[in-house]
């Protein structure tokens, strides 16, 4: 019976498979979808719905929908609360000097491609890509543990040798370098992993005809290999770019401590800090919601840029 | 090849730099192994380095006898395990029936997923779901929210689409429906593909921690991170007075935080050499599309 709906289906024009033969065929695939499609709709859309909060006067007790609208009051609250134009900045700060440190993927793809001894490459790797595998609360526990003032080994060290301890983590200065280490440790190892495997589509002819016509290794590296892996910078940068605005929640939160809060409350934190702890839901939305939408803008635009420049979207 | 005198220089420089890189990586995660094993008074004194002075195995004891610290661990064993199956299942079922070319609807099915990674609306309506439908203090809150990942889903899909259009003709030909043709067929051909979407949702949910900051409350459901997070990072500020009146018998806060440390970071260090090629295979499979 199958058999004969299949092949009648197939000799008809495709406008009639969706007749009763392709829906006796499909209905598996609706059932295989329900479940994964209830998902999206609680988890996501419902959680997109909720972001009225962030437009009333919401109250616990009478649930987000019987709570009173207030326009763009809650808005307005926030725009003139200086606490949140400090959790902006530091989110740009903290951002930029993410962004400084984006070279170092590529620098270190370079040289990875560079060396010739393969077990030595491969180990490298394996090291490298290792610290990405590491929750950032034990990034965290561990970068107290390497410098804290009082007991971190660092400043063990450097009193034993007579110095005076640095305040790696109260000097607001260090504490944002060791916030961006942080993010290198954590990030620059994988992040050479896509720019590795641009440079494998290189084509080797070229680096052998440079050769013969005499061009120093660095040379090649600059004039073949960079070339080769300028699309994927590019959409890389691009990439990053749109994602000025937004910030994790768990690399500041496992790093930042009370005496650094000035530079180091952002976004993330501080719509925790405001919703969760302390109950002013609607503040808090209003707070993420604004996030999103600057974050939802760049990311469009990133994309626009990227089609222009490389004739193709990131997406 | 020719090898001139620059050509040896530069790869000299190169293997120089890379390793003082990969010592970068590793030689804070060997310290802190040596903090763990080493005694308290070469802790205190600065002399562990990379190598445990004093060994001792206080530390550990003490970690394994905190009961507390155990039934955190059961609890994240317990939920990485269930919630990978969850995950694999689920994203299994989607990606196989949006991979389907002639799938009515699946277009818009799969727009309606892919919005929903442009848009984060944030963590309090998040939040406020848990908490309306009632799951605040759950372990199912650290489960549910996270079913699909929409970013893996698209992963697995675009590797499923791989499978000939001619085999599931020839499988319907034969009489086997969608359900068979994907436990039969289609999943024994993309091993590959659930080992790497399975381990990414292992080690997040592994090292995951936000969502039982926001959704759990009651000691008792902490899971391993948070609980490090509390006893590590939030303790820090009573650390100098701690130490004030330590004994010998006792390991000072230093010890336990890094036996507590490596504790929760040995189950990925025993992983992950073995799947590296996994991780990576994902990562420029998400590449393509993401």
């Amino acid at each position: 019976m199958q058999t004969e709906a299949r092949r009648a289906g197939a000799s008809l024009p495709v406008k009639r498979r969706n007749g009763m033969a392709g829906l006796k065929r499909q209905w598996p695939l609706y059932l295989l979808m329900l479940l994964p499609m209830t998902f999206f709709i609680v988890f996501k859309y419902i959680p997109m719905a909720g972001v009225v909060v962030a437009f009333k006067d919401y109250n616990i007790f009478q649930g987000i929908w019987a709570s009173e609208w207030v326009g763009w009051d809650v808005f307005r609250e926030i725009f003139g609360m200086p606490q949140f134009y400090k959790a902006l900045r530091n989110t740009l700060m903290l951002n930029v000097f993410a962004l400084l440190t984006f070279p170092i993927p590529i620098i270190l793809a370079i040289m990875l491609n560079e060396l010739r001894v393969r077990w030595y490459k491969r180990l490298s790797q394996t090291l490298l890509y290792l610290p990405h595998f590491i929750s950032w609360v034990i990034v965290g526990g561990m970068v107290i543990q390497l410098l804290a003032t009082n007991t971190g080994s660092v400043n063990e060290f450097i009193k034993s040798l007579g110095g005076r301890p640095i305040p790696f983590l109260e000097d607001t200065v260090l504490w944002i370098l060791t916030y961006t280490g942080a993010g290198v440790w954590h990030y620059a190892g994988w992040g050479t992993i896509l720019y590795l495997a641009a440079l494998t589509s290189i084509n080797k002819e070229l680096y052998e005809a440079a050769e013969v016509d005499g061009a120093s290794r660095l040379r090649r590296i600059w004039h073949i290999t960079l070339p080769g892996i300028k699309p994927t910078i590019v959409v890389l940068f691009i990439i990053q770019i749109g994602h000025m605005a937004n910030i994790s929640f768990e690399q500041p939160y496992a790093l930042q401590n009370g005496y650094v809060m000035d530079v180091a409350q952002v976004i993330s934190t501080y719509v925790y800090t405001v919703g969760i702890q302390s109950a002013q839901f609607a503040l808090a939305t209003a707070v993420g919601l604004f996030q999103s939408v600057i974050g939802l803008i760049l990311l469009l635009t990133a994309e626009l840029i990227s089609r222009k420049v490389n004739q193709q979207g990131i997406f | 090849m020719i090898r001139n005198p620059v050509d040896k220089v530069i790869d000299t420089v190169v293997i120089v730099l890379i390793g003082l890189f990969a010592l970068f990586c590793v030689v804070p995660m060997i310290h802190i192994f040596a903090l763990s094993f080493s005694g308290n008074r070469a802790i205190m004194s600065g002399e562990v380095f990379l190598w445990p002075v004093d060994w001792n195995f206080h530390s550990y004891s003490a970690v394994f006898e905190d009961s507390s610290m155990m039934r955190s661990l059961a609890l994240t064993v317990i939920l990485v395990v269930v919630y990978t199956a969850v995950a694999l299942v689920m994203t299994i079922m989607s990606a196989y029936a949006l991979s389907r070319r002639n799938f009515t609807g699946r277009n818009v099915m799969f727009g309606l997923i892919v919005v929903t990674m442009f848009f984060n609306p944030g963590i309090i309506p998040n939040y406020l779901l848990i908490k309306e439908l009632g799951l605040l203090d759950s372990p199912l809150s650290l489960i549910l929210p996270l079913m699909v990942n929409a970013f893996l889903l698209i992963i697995m899909r675009t590797s499923f689409s791989g499978v000939p259009n001619e085999l599931e003709d020839s499988a319907w030909i034969d009489g086997c429906g969608h359900f068979r043709f994907l436990l039969r067929v289609v999943l024994p051909l993309q091993l590959p593909i659930l080992a790497t979407i399975g381990l990414y949702s292992a080690v997040d949910r592994w090292n995951m921690f936000q969502d039982a900051l926001f959704y759990i409350n009651d000691k008792n459901l902490y899971p391993l991170q948070l609980k490090l997070y509390q006893m590590v990072i939030n303790s820090q500020v009573n650390d100098a007075t701690a130490q004030e009146g330590f004994n010998a018998a006792t390991p000072i806060p230093q010890s336990i935080q890094s036996a507590s440390i490596m504790f929760a970071t040995v189950p990925i260090l025993l992983v992950y050499p073995w799947l590296q090629k996994y991780f990576i295979s994902g990562m420029l499979q998400g590449a393509v599309k993401g």
